[in-house]
């Protein structure tokens, strides 16, 4: 959380949403052992099914937004207007 | 000092120190080998957690195809190392202690729930992970968002597709 | 002692770590030699002749080169990338074998440890998957951290190509899978026990499909997995200098070397266990004549060393020949014991069947042109795919409409 709040490149920014996501993922596992319901584990499927998805839609993005750009850095992406 | 215990203790803290070089690395490929090292460390803590198919699916899938799929894209856009500016006052003030606050917040909660705490010196029992008792939940009673996620899949291949064509 | 009875996981682990990196290094230098003789005769030559009595010590020159030749250091991007990736890709494929059950694990030492296989996980094959697919940062790092655009090149092509049949590779499995029930290794070699047609490349002991069809396509995308010709585009040595291990010399250049081949040797291992029963032995557990076997091989070997001791030429050659024949008899004749036969039956016939599909391995090598990379690309995604996604659904559906069960 503190890496997405200060960091400039986009792409460790992106990255830290997935440690994030990984986070959540652990808390999951953790209570369904703790709970021993498979319920848990079902949710930790899908989190990281649809974080996949997200990081290869995220990662498109980042590309065409670097070309148009020609920068990284997310002071510079500010914009909306392409 | 079981063995399982001496694992558990070394992967949370290979977890940590990887989040934190994720934070201070210099260089982004550095940072993306950094989340590689906490989603491995991860993967064998759910094994310790008696939930092999998830770790191997994590491995398999974050570990050996997103993470890829982002080390491909630091090498094709060749980014360098970070620019160094001054976070803005608002961040620095505000931002950091309320991060601060909730993660003490978080961690007290934790400790408090009756199930925190004391799970892990449990080690190798067999926890809730038969491959086939998970199977069975998501065939059965969460099928509709099972097919719905594929078809979340296909559209975000459709989009990165579209996405990263070239625009004429 | 006591330290031994209370943790009886750790030392029986430790142990048997030490003797599989021993045999399996042996094991890589002697798959280099045999490779190159095998090579060698297909195109009407012998092999390394010279070095060793038939070349048996070329492996251990190739070794002693390697170490001693000049670590050369290029201009590296990243220096702690570029010594870091030939690690990884050398760990994982070593890391990869530990799963592998060499023999039944009814075989047991030190308060009850499976002798055979180092770790049993309840989902091994998945596992085995895992370890396999992260394989590709050691190429792809190695591209891009050797500061040069023929590496960039051979590492961004090798690693796509190896994340392509990943893919159909895991899927052509699944047909097997579902014939098991199980992801366990040793589960599904114990649901093919019995006679060699209780296989499940033919499928029918439990009511499958003949996986045939999910053989050739595991065996395919093994191939490209692990980039051996008619694959190797991206390291071949007429199209991109060497690919994405150009700029690594001696050791560094060592340690890919014996990655690929370690991953040849678990894609294998893999093979045997899906396909061909893995321990098990081809003949009826009553033909008990069959203990002798492997101490009867071992003899036979012997006495052709030594025919070829008494004809051989060369002084050096012939003491050689002859430390060989002895090694051969007695390895034989311990085999001959009952007490060892029994227990080595089971490595045995494992190691047989692996040996046969990497002299196909290397047949293979000897024989085919290779493909261009466009070629290959669209032959993983538009053929093999499709065809292990085929294999899997009718699998399936003969497994679930219950044609294959008698009574």
């Amino acid at each position: 959380m503190i890496a997405f709040v200060y960091k400039r490149n986009v792409i460790t920014i992106f990255m830290s949403i997935e440690l994030m996501l990984n986070a959540v993922n652990l808390a999951f596992v953790t209570f369904a052992r703790a709970h021993n319901q498979v319920d848990g584990l079902v949710f930790v499927f899908f989190v990281i099914v649809v974080a996949a998805a997200e990081a290869a839609v995220g990662l498109a993005v980042v590309i065409m937004l670097s070309q148009n750009r020609q920068s990284l850095s997310i002071e510079r992406i500010n914009h909306l207007k392409l | 000092m079981s063995v399982p215990f001496l694992l558990f203790f070394v992967c949370g803290v290979l977890a940590v120190t990887g989040a934190l070089l994720l934070i201070w690395a210099k260089e982004p490929i550095h940072s993306a080998l950094s989340l590689v090292l906490v989603m491995v460390s991860l993967a064998v803590l759910y094994l310790l957690l008696g939930a092999p198919f998830i770790a191997a699916i994590q491995i398999i899938v974050y570990a050996g195809a997103i993470m890829v799929l982002f080390v491909f894209v630091i090498m094709l856009l060749n980014a360098g190392a970070e620019e160094h500016t001054d976070f803005s006052r608002l961040a620095k003030y505000i931002g950091l202690p309320l991060g601060v606050i909730l993660i003490f917040w978080a961690a007290y909660w934790l400790l408090r729930s009756p199930a925190g705490g004391g799970g892990v010196t449990g080690g190798l029992i067999a926890g809730p992970d038969s491959t086939q008792r998970l199977s069975k939940q998501l065939f059965q009673q969460f099928l509709f968002p099972f097919e719905a996620t594929s078809i979340l899949i296909l559209i975000a291949i459709l989009g990165a597709l579209v996405l990263a064509r070239k625009q004429e | 002692m006591e330290f031994i009875s209370q943790h009886p996981v750790l030392v029986a682990s430790i142990i048997k770590i030490a003797v599989l990196l021993v045999l399996l290094m042996t094991a890589l230098a002697y798959l280099t030699w045999l490779e190159r003789k095998v090579i060698a005769h297909i195109q009407s030559r012998w092999g390394p002749y010279y070095v060793g009595a038939h070349g048996l010590l070329q492996p251990l020159a190739d070794g002693l080169k390697f170490l001693f030749k000049e670590d050369i250091a290029p201009p590296v991007t990243d220096r702690l990338l570029y010594t870091l990736a030939p690690f990884i890709a050398f760990a994982l494929a070593l890391t990869a074998i530990a799963l592998i059950p060499f023999g039944p694990p009814s075989v047991a030492f030190l308060h009850g440890q499976a002798v055979f296989s180092v770790a049993d996980v309840g989902v091994s094959l998945l596992m085995v998957f895992a370890i396999t697919s992260m394989g590709v940062y050691g190429v792809a790092l190695a591209g891009w951290s050797s500061n040069s655009k023929y590496p960039l090149m051979g590492g961004l092509r090798s690693s796509a190509q190896m994340i392509s049949y990943e893919v159909a590779l895991t899927m052509s499995v699944v047909g097997v899978v579902l014939v098991a029930g199980t992801l366990n290794f040793n589960e599904i070699i114990g649901g093919q026990s019995g006679p060699f047609w209780h296989w499940n490349i033919f499928g029918i002991h439990q009511g499958g499909f003949p996986q045939i069809i999910g053989f050739l396509c595991y065996l395919t995308a093994a191939i490209a997995e692990t980039n051996r010709v008619p694959f190797d585009l991206p390291e071949a040595e007429t199209e991109l200098v060497a690919g994405f291990h150009t700029e690594y010399s001696s050791f560094k250049f060592a340690m890919f070397f014996m990655a690929e081949y370690a991953n040849m040797i678990t894609v294998s291992c893999l093979a045997t266990i899906l396909f061909f029963g893995g321990w098990l032995s081809p003949f009826p557990d009553s033909w008990t004549w069959q203990e002798f076997l492997p101490g009867a091989g071992l003899v036979l070997l012997g006495i052709y060393c030594a025919y070829d001791t008494v004809t051989e030429m060369r002084g050096m050659a012939r003491i050689q020949l002859a430390v060989v024949t002895l090694l051969c008899f007695g390895a034989g004749l311990i085999c001959l014991l009952p007490a060892v036969a029994a227990v080595i039956l089971g490595p045995f016939w494992f190691v047989t069947k692996i040996l046969i599909i990497l002299f196909f391995y290397i047949w293979m090598r000897g024989t085919l042109p290779r493909f261009r990379y466009d070629q290959l690309m669209s032959f993983g995604w538009k053929l093999l795919l499709p065809v292990s996604l085929a294999n899997l659904v009718v699998t399936a559906a003969w497994l679930a409409f219950g044609w294959g069960k008698h009574g």
